[in-house]
């Protein structure tokens, strides 16, 4: 999962969503390996990838590549929870931007947020 | 933005905002009966719709995050006596019982495991990372992550 800033993104996963720190080590300067996962989906291990320049993104990939990500262009995981309602509710306090509330849908009831970086995630709730 | 609201939104409101100070007090002596009160809901109702949502009830929740949070210090490298009362514990015995019962380890493994597990991040961190990552950013090439410039 790319992010705009890893700091920022600690402080949304861990501090907001609640997820377990698996791996938080240095990497090189500006650049951490920084790896999350949700306490309700354990197996999971989501990487928090900064967008910086480097051998990975030169200057003009990373400027596309940060305006992608800020507007929203990508949303791939789908996280679960034992109760979408309280779930919802606690994030919403908590400063989470949601675009969807908690909707019946045909497939069950989902939710979509945002993080601070501008990726995007369904939330739904475990039969 | 969908709006609708959902059934008895109220009563979520109110066990979510309980929950909520328990993640926040939880090294303090919190009283159960206090958090159903402050809810506006009698004691047994308040576990009862507690457990409903969040699958446990809130005297397990309160143990499970003083555990959680007890897991943390001891990977930040605190003594286990230290974390077992900066996490609301007020006994060794019962914290490091209930940690191995829980946890499957004492406190003592747990903290041994977790030096372990930095050490090996400090001298050998490729090994926690793909390689195919590590290859891509270059860091196969400069393995003790200093500045190449």
């Amino acid at each position: 999962m790319y992010v705009l800033n890893q700091d920022e993104a600690y402080d949304f996963y861990v501090n907001k969503l609640g997820f377990k720190v698996i791996i938080d080590m240095p990497m090189g300067p500006n650049v951490r390996w920084l790896t999350v996962s949700p306490k309700e989906q354990e197996g999971i291990e989501i990487n928090l990838f900064p967008l910086v320049e480097g051998q990975m993104f030169d200057a003009e990939t990373l400027k596309t590549m940060r305006e992608l990500v800020q507007k929203g262009t990508f949303g791939a995981a789908v996280f679960e929870c034992n109760d979408i309602y309280a779930t919802y509710e606690e994030l919403k306090s908590k400063g989470v931007i949601f675009k969807k509330s908690p909707t019946k849908e045909f497939y069950g009831i989902e939710a979509l947020f945002q993080d601070n970086s501008g990726n995007w995630f369904s939330l739904g709730q475990k039969k | 933005m969908i709006t609708k609201e959902y059934p008895k939104v109220y009563l979520y409101r109110r066990i979510v905002q309980a929950k909520l100070f328990i993640d926040l007090n939880y090294a303090d002596n919190i009283d159960l009966e206090n958090i159903s009160d402050e809810a506006c809901f009698s004691k047994f109702h308040f576990i009862r719709l507690f457990k409903q949502i969040y699958g446990k009830t809130p005297h397990r929740y309160l143990t499970d995050i003083r555990l959680d949070k007890a897991k943390q210090l001891l990977s930040d490298g605190l003594t286990v006596s230290e974390v077992c009362f900066r996490v609301g514990f007020e006994s060794l015995s019962s914290f490091s019982s209930l940690f191995k019962s829980t946890i499957g380890k004492t406190p003592t493994e747990f903290l041994s495991n977790q030096v372990v597990r930095q050490t090996e991040m400090t001298t050998n961190p490729l090994k926690f990372i793909p390689g195919c990552i590590a290859s891509k950013n270059g860091w196969l090439k400069n393995s003790n992550f200093q500045e190449t410039d």
